[in-house]
């Protein structure tokens, strides 16, 4: 039983690995879906990708980006992911600066 | 530069507002032919103070319903209300934060990053969850961060101490641990590893490593873990494809993502108490989640778990809503 469940999951494996390996390519400036709403506002800032970029290299990897985020709350929000997924004050500061520009 | 300053506080200022987040959920199990109901919140709350501290906690609160026979009988409900930890976060420098109360124990994962409700995948934490994450908290002192972070590489540590704690809703056990991953954003893939030590009762090692691939073209997210504790040893392997490369994230068909995963563990020793299964087991996981507008969520999946004490299925149901909003409301206009 449990060497045909590995045989199973060698399988499933190799075949999402391959289609993954093909599909895959260097990042590309462009917004997740993800984070499409903010990436709107972010247009008007001076580098409008950096921190989206990192949005989606960060916390976009456990949830995805809140639908409603009133600004008086980025903040916090920021920090409180800081801590969480051990961001640099960098990233905190574009994350942050694309949350609220 | 002097003009700016103030204006760059007040912005500061006005961002950092008391926050409740969080998630409400209703779970539905079906194990072995009972059914079991239970209504659940969990509320995060995030206060910051001043330039450098956080104080946060996350509470979680459910009735568990089920037959008061197993699987016959009238339902009657099991309230449980508790902490799930009370932290308080100096951000010192650039490359460290000193934790200090009772903090979700740094080891593999799942329990910092996926077991939230309106995260996690699948209801069930994964059967090695308790390699290294006993009481899941912990209560001492952990000091972590970005130990090197370029645009290409990120080195990640936390390492704690804890001390032995009987007091309510802030249990714990003497302890030491820590995490090391390296990250490369590029490509979205993490590799870490965790240590613990238990330092009181029967001393005993847990390892672990994890290995996360996001790739950033296709929705698709595979996380994994084997842990390794004093009398057991497992793996999980996750995937999950989100179908919005067909019609979009907002379409009916994007809205959907099938989840797998695949589970096993393998008993070396009999360890009375430490939640693990008491014998190998195998259980493989099929889940369907669909993500609504709103931040509604319906996870619903099927599980078959193999095991020299019974093979069982595992049906599940989950809905939840993620919410969001200021602890302090400041009425009137601006």
């Amino acid at each position: 039983m449990t060497r045909s469940i590995l045989k199973q999951l060698t399988l499933t494996a190799s075949i999402i690995s391959t289609t993954v390996a093909l599909a895959q390519a260097p990042p590309a400036p462009k917004p997740a879906a993800s984070a499409a709403k903010p990436a709107a506002k972010a247009d008007s800032t001076k580098q409008p990708d950096v921190g989206q970029r990192k949005f989606d290299a960060n916390c976009g990897r456990c949830h995805s980006f809140p639908e409603q985020l009133s600004p008086a709350l980025t903040g916090t929000v920021v920090r409180h992911m800081r801590v969480r997924a051990s961001l640099s004050a960098e990233d905190e500061k574009d994350i942050l600066r694309f949350l609220a520009p | 530069m002097l003009l700016l300053l103030p204006l760059s506080e007040s912005k500061a200022e006005a961002q950092n507002a008391p926050l409740i987040s969080g998630g409400v959920g209703f779970l539905t199990t079906t194990n072995g032919g009972g059914t079991a109901l239970q209504p659940v919140i969990s509320p995060v709350a995030a206060v910051p103070l001043g330039e450098h501290l956080l104080v946060e906690s996350r509470a979680y609160i459910s009735d568990f319903i089920a037959p008061k026979n197993g699987n016959s009988g009238p339902y009657q409900g099991d309230f449980f209300a508790g902490l799930q930890y009370l932290q308080l976060d100096y951000i010192a420098v650039p490359k460290l934060t000193l934790t200090v109360g009772d903090f979700l124990t740094p080891f593999g994962t799942y329990n910092e990053r996926l077991a939230p409700i309106w995260i996690s995948n699948f209801q069930d934490a994964p059967l090695i969850y308790p390699i290294g994450n006993q009481h899941g908290s912990s209560v001492g002192v952990m000091l972590r961060g970005a130990a090197y972070s370029t645009p290409h590489v990120q080195l990640n540590y936390a390492g704690y101490f804890s001390v032995a704690s009987n007091v309510s809703q802030f249990t714990g056990e003497r302890a030491s641990g820590g995490q090391f991953s390296i990250y490369l954003p590029g490509k979205r893939l993490e590799i870490g590893t965790s240590y613990s030590r238990l330092l009181q009762g029967q001393q005993g090692n847990s390892e672990g490593i994890h290995v996360w691939w996001q790739p950033y073209r296709v929705p698709l997210a595979i996380r994994s873990e084997y842990a390794h504790g004093p009398h057991a040893q497992g793996y999980w392997l996750e995937a999950a494809y989100r179908l919005s490369q067909w019609k979009g994230p907002d379409s009916w068909l994007g809205r959907l993502e099938p989840v797998f995963r695949m589970q096993q563990t393998f008993r070396e020793s009999p360890g009375q108490g430490d939640q693990l299964p008491a014998t190998n087991t195998q259980r493989a996981d099929f889940g369907l989640d669909y993500h609504l507008p709103h931040e509604v969520r319906v996870n619903s999946s099927y599980s078959r778990q193999f095991a020299s004490t019974g093979n069982t299925n595992i049906w599940e149901t989950t809905v939840t809503y993620r919410f969001l909003f200021p602890a302090i409301w400041k009425g009137g206009s601006k």
